[in-house]
């Protein structure tokens, strides 16, 4: 087995053991990054040198006999939408091409005090809008699986790299699925943590009430091990939890006992694919060999999450991205061209007496905004800017956003009694496994539908995981979802790793 | 036909914390452009806003001291629009729960041009101050730079019900404001350097054959001192008068119009008006958590309070026997001022001779040398002993101010300026052979006097000052007086 097949937990161990070196590991993934990732594209930008740099550093302090943080000397793959000093942020935009953030984000702060090692930064949807990645603004990612499919999104770089053995971790944000999408499309592990679990300061937003950090790895035991790293809370975001962090690793490998395990009535009903029907059933028949029981629970307004999310999530993106005016930082269009082009507009308007359209000329700051928010920004952030600020608009509130936030608190609520009665809820990732690249290029609205069983989580705040449970007769990975109370992560993970303990699913690994 | 000119205001206050409203950068004003800025204030993506307690609290206390109602919850929106000052492409506000509502501040004229009343406040709600866009036309075209380090201040925006009816109860509504809000120490209010600014809401009801007409409601923008409020919304007022008297447009006819105070013309100038009303589509800010106010933090924050202007003005008033006139001079002096007043008007016991000690000699020499209170070199205890030295007839009220002169320059105590001034006790068989000599050498003002003309003796008093300088005139009348009855 090379090295990095291993898993992360696994290399940690042997690095603290000294029989591997973190720059051996590093250059073992830098390797399979040349290899491969021209193909996959996962990664926008990766810098070697300075990774290489920061392994020998790690393993120096290591033999000087130095304390190290929990991930020292592990490499690791960041979503190109959370700020980090030393590096760009661009959020797969043109707006954010060249930004370079004066500061870091509480989770890059956090990976850098734990001594990991930062390799690159992973593709996305344009400011996370999208489940394909194709929205971005730089470059295709590919599924490893199936060169020809999408890997998901908008974390699709951050699953695909751990798919393609590009990086034994990676950090992946999710607003409405887009850690749990990828990682259920690449067949590896992915966690939305509750929301305020991990804080969200340097987090590009795109929906602020719904948006969270979260690891994706190739298994729980990983995927614990990076959540633990980066959950706490964070003076410096309002929205974060004060809570104390459990011991996530401690406790992993307990099985719950008694698990009770819900299983949404609404969740299988047109629509969903028989394969991944079939391969979820299986995983929850798993669960009852196990000891678990199994509950049908109905969560009545869950038909209303897609498009409640649909709502409130460009609202607040219409708000967010209001910054990226071409002022201060970021793109600004070409300022003498729009000059000079305003003034033959208005030498035109004046020779034909047109005093109407003088009148309603742009100003030249405000056709500069126009021009640079024109230029800079990608068809589906402009859509959903569009259509937040729709929604937010006089005579539209009422109907459209407030109305979303009721249905948001009614979700919530069915998701309250539900976990009166099952510890855990099982449900597919998907509808279908990962679909062609361009599938749904001209259909945004299949496209938000991809969407049906990730949103709900992010509208209730609560936290979900997607892990590996089979695979289609193409070929392909499906995924599981489990979802937990808020605050729950500790029963999610343990809940997890009993599947894994007991299926090798999350061992598969796509040929290349 | 006459009209009444009906105003609100909307006052904007920049409170006096050390730090912005959402982050830790500081709010001194004057500094070099763009030095007080952080990822959080200037918007960079990805930075979040993280409330400041102590705005909070001075907010509380301002909202708590204009008699406003603490609702238990209170949330932050997004009021956004695009300006090259506005970093984040919104203002953080309060929308339709704002942090206080329904209060009130009383505005009286000590020279009674109008009836004392209270003006009803519609609500008090905290926002975040947009940057400053600074105009630069010398280098051939127009640039404009930005400077963000007022980004992010607190600013109490404080609306007023339309309850005021003419420009001097705006100017005294301000004024009133500004003593009341730099009493409790919430806001330097320096209209000059904008941590308080003002819009006003003016139109006018006229009495018309046919009842009342309302003209349309005109917003003035850029008054930056109380006199131009006062100015301002007395020109707005003739202005539409006039315009009414030619169109007959009634509030309604036409969209709200908004116009600028040109303070050199004298002025309200049109700025350009929007085409359709702007729509800022607040929504509650994500970033944020709402705020909760408990009714025991509130009456601790009333408590803290202590005496406003307004209660200090009744005491005075009703306790120490000030005129009301006197109670407002003295109170609009300004808390430091007042300080020094009880201070000495305590020890001397004599609060009329200490009001008018600080009102008018004190005040001219304090607006002479530009000085502030604490630079006085009269301390309040020497002021106090000036007091009492006159009170017992150590020093003649005649040669008080040459005292105090005395005092001023050379910086002495009340004792020293006597001797200096040469002043003697006369003791009282010497008043009584001066008198007695006095009366002897003039039996026709004896005579006048016994006759029923007690000013006669008027005349007595110069005479007695040319043999002794050190005589009090008081005491010669009253002296001269005893004697004649004797005689």
């Amino acid at each position: 087995m090379s090295i990095t097949e291993q898993s992360a937990t696994e290399s940690l161990a042997l690095l603290k053991q000294g029989e591997l070196t973190s720059v051996e590991l590093t250059q073992a993934y830098l390797d399979a990054i040349n290899a491969r990732d021209e193909q996959i594209g996962a990664f926008l930008r990766v810098d070697g040198e300075a990774a290489l740099a920061r392994a020998a550093e790690i393993d120096q302090r290591r033999q000087a006999g130095e304390t190290l943080g929990e991930l020292a000397g592990l490499p690791i793959a960041v979503k190109d939408v959370l700020c980090d000093s030393d590096e760009r942020t661009t959020c797969a935009s043109k707006m954010l091409e060249d930004f370079r953030p004066p500061y870091d984000s509480t989770v890059v702060a956090k990976l850098k005090a734990a001594d990991a090692v930062l390799l690159g930064r992973t593709n996305m949807d344009e400011f996370a809008m999208g489940g394909s990645t194709e929205n971005s603004a730089f470059k295709l990612t590919r599924n490893p699986w199936d060169l020809q499919r999408a890997p998901g999104g908008s974390s699709g770089g951050a699953a695909a790299c751990v798919a393609g053995g590009l990086a034994p971790l990676s950090i992946g944000t999710d607003t409405g699925g887009s850690i749990r999408q990828p990682a259920g499309l690449c067949g590896v592990v992915g966690l939305k943590p509750t929301y305020g679990r991990v804080s969200r300061y340097g987090l590009v937003a795109f929906a602020s009430s719904l948006d969270q950090v979260g690891p994706l790895a190739s298994s729980v035991e990983d995927v614990a091990l990076l959540l633990a790293t980066i959950a706490g809370h964070d003076p410096q975001d309002s929205t974060s939890l004060d809570a104390p962090v459990p011991d996530y690793l401690a406790t992993l490998n307990k099985p719950l006992d008694g698990l009770r395990l819900g299983v949404v009535r609404e969740h299988f009903a047109e629509g969903l694919d028989a394969e991944v029907e079939a391969s979820v059933r299986e995983a929850i028949k798993v669960y009852e060999s196990l000891g678990a029981t199994v509950k049908e629970i109905s969560l009545p307004h869950s038909k209303y999450a897609v498009a409640t999310y649909y709502v409130i999530a460009p609202s607040e993106a219409s708000s967010n991205l209001a910054r990226y005016d071409g002022v201060h930082y970021g793109y600004r269009t070409d300022v003498a061209k729009m000059i000079s082009d305003l003034d033959s507009e208005r030498k035109e308007l004046e020779e034909t007496d047109d005093k109407e359209g003088l009148e309603k000329l742009d100003t030249p700051l405000v056709r500069m905004y126009r021009r640079t928010r024109d230029e800079a920004f990608g068809p589906e952030v402009k859509r959903r800017i569009m259509l937040g600020a729709y929604a937010l608009s006089a005579g539209y509130y009422d109907a459209y956003y407030l109305k979303a936030l009721k249905v948001r608190r009614l979700i919530r609520q069915d998701f309250d009694a539900a976990f009166a009665e099952v510890d855990l809820i099982a449900s597919p990732v998907t509808a279908e496994p990962a679909f062609k690249i361009g599938q749904m290029a001209d259909d945004p609205l299949a496209m938000y539908l991809v969407d049906l069983y990730t949103v709900s989580a992010n509208l209730a705040g609560l936290p979900g995981i997607s892990l590996p449970c089979g695979l289609s007769k193409s070929g392909l990975p499906i995924g599981l979802q489990l979802q937990a109370p808020p605050l729950a992560e500790e029963k999610l993970l343990r809940g997890a790793q009993m599947f894994q303990a007991h299926t090798d699913w999350h061992k598969n690994k796509p040929e290349g | 036909m006459s009209y009444t000119t009906v105003v609100g205001l909307e006052v904007h206050v920049q409170l006096a914390t050390q730090s912005k409203l959402f982050c830790r950068c500081s709010t001194q004003f004057g500094a070099e452009p763009n030095t007080q800025t952080c990822p959080v204030c200037i918007g960079m993506p990805g930075s979040l806003p993280v409330m400041n307690r102590e705005a909070y609290q001075l907010a509380l206390k301002t909202s708590v001291a204009i008699n406003c109602e603490i609702p238990a919850f209170t949330k932050w929106d997004r009021k956004q629009y695009f300006y090259p000052d506005l970093p984040k492409g919104y203002q953080i506000s309060q929308f339709d729960l704002p942090m206080s509502e329904h209060g009130w501040l009383e505005i009286s004229d000590p020279k009674d041009r109008f009836e004392p009343k209270r003006v009803r406040i519609l609500r008090a709600h905290l926002e975040d101050d947009a940057g400053k866009s600074v105009h630069d036309e010398v280098h051939g075209r127009a640039d404009s730079e930005i400077d963000l380090n007022r980004t992010g201040t607190p600013l109490l925006e404080i609306v007023s019900e339309p309850d005021m009816r003419s420009a001097a109860e705006a100017k005294a509504y301000m004024q009133e404001l500004r003593l009341l809000l730099t009493h409790i120490g919430v806001s330097d209010c320096n209209m000059q350097e904008g941590s308080m600014r003002c819009d006003a809401n003016v139109n006018l009801h006229i009495d018309t054959p046919d009842g009342k007409a309302a003209t349309p409601i005109v917003e003035i923008k850029n008054m930056n001192s109380f006199r131009a409020v006062e100015r301002a919304i007395e020109y707005e007022a003739g202005r539409q008068y006039r315009v009414w008297q030619e169109t007959k447009q009634q509030m309604g006819d036409v969209p709200k119009q908004t116009r600028g105070w040109d303070d050199a013309a004298g002025k309200t100038l049109g700025q350009r008006s929007k085409e359709e009303s702007s729509d800022y589509r607040y929504f509650p800010d994500p970033d944020l958590v709402p705020v909760l106010s408990t009714p025991e933090e509130v009456e601790a924050v009333r408590a803290s309070l202590g005496d406003l202007p307004a209660d200090i003005r009744r005491q005075l008033a009703d306790d120490h026997g000030l005129s009301s006139y006197d109670a407002d001079v003295l109170v609009n002096q300004g808390r430091e001022v007042l300080a020094y007043f009880f201070n000495a008007a305590e020890k001397s016991g004599d609060y009329k001779a200490a009001c008018n000690w600080v009102t008018q000699d004190i005040q001219r020499v304090l607006k002479e040398q530009e000085q502030s209170i604490d630079e006085f070199s009269i301390s309040a205890d020497q002021l106090a002993d000036l007091i009492s030295a006159i009170g017992d007839n150590r020093l003649p009220k005649s040669r008080s101010k040459d005292a105090f002169e005395l005092m001023l320059t050379n910086e002495i105590d009340v004792a020293a300026a006597i001797e200096k001034l040469g002043i003697e006790q006369v003791d009282e068989s010497a008043l009584v052979t001066l008198c007695q000599e006095l009366l002897d050498a003039n039996p026709k003002i004896v005579a006048d006097v016994k006759g029923g003309k007690q000013q006669a003796i008027g005349a007595l008093i110069g005479q007695a000052k040319k043999k002794n300088s050190n005589v009090d005139p008081g005491q010669v009348r009253k002296m001269c007086l005893e004697l004649v009855e004797k005689m």
